[in-house]
């Protein structure tokens, strides 16, 4: 007998296995389905629309490993009712699932090519998927380049997984913070900054970006000067999306819908939005 | 071995730069290294130097009153360290600290001043040069202090 295709509006059940505190205010969940089964596949970039029965649905982006088929990994910032209602789920209790949504990174076209990402803040966890990848397909890209702003040390994610990418061939991983107290023995600035100590070779360069819009903008100037073209950079996109399929228009962007557009664009699609204020 | 006129023409800051004026640059260069916690200059004292950072690593720091020492940047391999030696009274604004062992060439800035106030061309073009330094850390302190990563944003 055919099966139905699984509405997109309806949550499939989880389970929270795991909570892991990253920092003060940010924990990563893992979620396991509730029956048992395998979870739906993703591709890095993608997100979920996780509903906290009774409070609220959240848009988040899927942090894990996209070969892990077994759980799906969420990495929140408790700003606000529904994250903090998120994030203080405890093992074993309930949370809906809907998606995955939206595009995902390049890493098809990157193929061959160097990839810098470039993240900041939360905006680690989106593009960690993306990590994994590169590193479990290494013969498949050139070198890989992460560069991590952080307001301060404290606030940085994934520290360990970070130092241990950074031991890896080809690889350059550099973090730095915004503001860092006189124990903190690494980079002091923004992550623009860090671009002095990398060397591009823009023809062979793939960029992905993720962070507030600022930063990224910051960040596509920088990349620009080094001579990396519009097309090669890539950036992830945030809006308060609702439905996720593009029906209601919360997360309308110009001439676009982040939840089914994005939320990865091409710079050049969006670098004009991106100059105008108050898209 | 590598002599310092070679290492002095190498570094990108100089790019470009003229043969007679990179020989005159390394008349007033010299080696220099810090230990890691040694401070390299201290705000308030004269600003007599500048310096090419070869290997290591710099906290620029500032005191605030209750805050203690606050690191607002740090430096690296390639970078310069020091720009008020070029811009009257040429006294340091912040402290530069080591962080780990730093090797650097440290240039000449009472002899440079000389040199460029007797050869404008070459006043030009150190000015030029010192000039997009100072764009780029303008720009990355303007990024900094709009805190983008603060919950609120």
């Amino acid at each position: 007998m055919a099966t139905l295709p699984t509405d997109p509006m309806v949550p499939d059940p989880y389970r929270v296995g795991q909570v892991w505190k990253e920092t003060s205010d940010t924990f990563t969940l893992a979620l396991e389905p509730a029956d048992g089964a395998a979870c739906s596949g993703f591709s890095p970039g993608q997100f979920s629309m996780l509903y906290v029965f009774g409070v609220g649905e959240l848009p988040i982006s899927i942090s894990g490993d996209p070969e892990d088929p077994g759980r799906l990994i969420y990495t929140v910032r408790s700003v606000g009712q529904a994250t903090h209602a998120l994030v203080s789920r405890k093992p074993g209790e309930m949370v809906g699932v809907r998606g995955p949504f939206g595009g995902c990174w390049p890493l098809a076209e990157a193929r061959g090519k160097d990839v810098v990402l470039v993240a900041g803040g939360l905006g680690l966890a989106p593009l960690r998927p993306a990590i994994y990848q590169v590193l479990r397909h290494r013969e498949d890209y050139g070198r890989l380049i992460v560069l991590y702003g952080g307001r301060s040390p404290r606030d940085l994610l994934y520290r360990k997984e970070l130092a241990a990418w950074a031991r890896q061939p080809d690889t350059q991983v550099l973090s730095t913070v915004d503001y860092g107290g006189l124990s903190w023995r690494g980079h002091v600035g923004v992550v623009t900054s860090l671009f002095r100590y990398v060397r591009l070779q823009p023809a062979r360069t793939v960029a992905m970006l993720c962070g507030p819009e600022i930063m990224m903008r910051f960040v596509t100037r920088e990349l620009e000067s080094c001579g990396v073209q519009a097309p090669d950079i890539y950036l992830s996109m945030e809006r308060n999306m609702k439905c996720a399929v593009g029906f209601c228009g919360h997360c309308q962007y110009g001439p676009y819908f982040i939840c089914k557009d994005g939320p990865v664009f091409p710079y050049s699609k969006v670098r004009s939005l991106l100059e105008k204020h108050e898209i | 071995m590598e002599t310092l006129e070679r290492i002095v023409a190498e570094h990108p800051f100089f790019a470009g730069l003229e043969e007679q004026y990179l020989q005159l640059l390394a008349g007033c260069a010299s080696n220099v290294r810090f230990e890691g916690g040694k401070y390299i200059l201290r705000e308030g004292e004269e600003a007599s130097q500048f310096f090419l950072i070869r290997h290591g690593k710099v906290a620029l720091e500032i005191a605030a009153p209750h805050r203690g020492r606050l690191t607002v940047e740090t430096l690296g391999e390639g970078d310069i360290l020091g720009w008020s030696w070029l811009i009257p009274p040429y006294h340091w604004r912040l402290d530069a600290r080591a962080v780990d062992l730093t090797r650097a060439i440290a240039l000449d800035g009472k002899c440079l001043r000389t040199k460029c106030e007797q050869n404008h061309d070459l006043g030009y073009e150190l000015l030029k040069r010192f000039a997009h330094i100072m764009e780029r850390r303008l720009e990355t302190t303007r990024f900094q202090l709009l805190d983008v990563y603060a919950a609120h944003k």
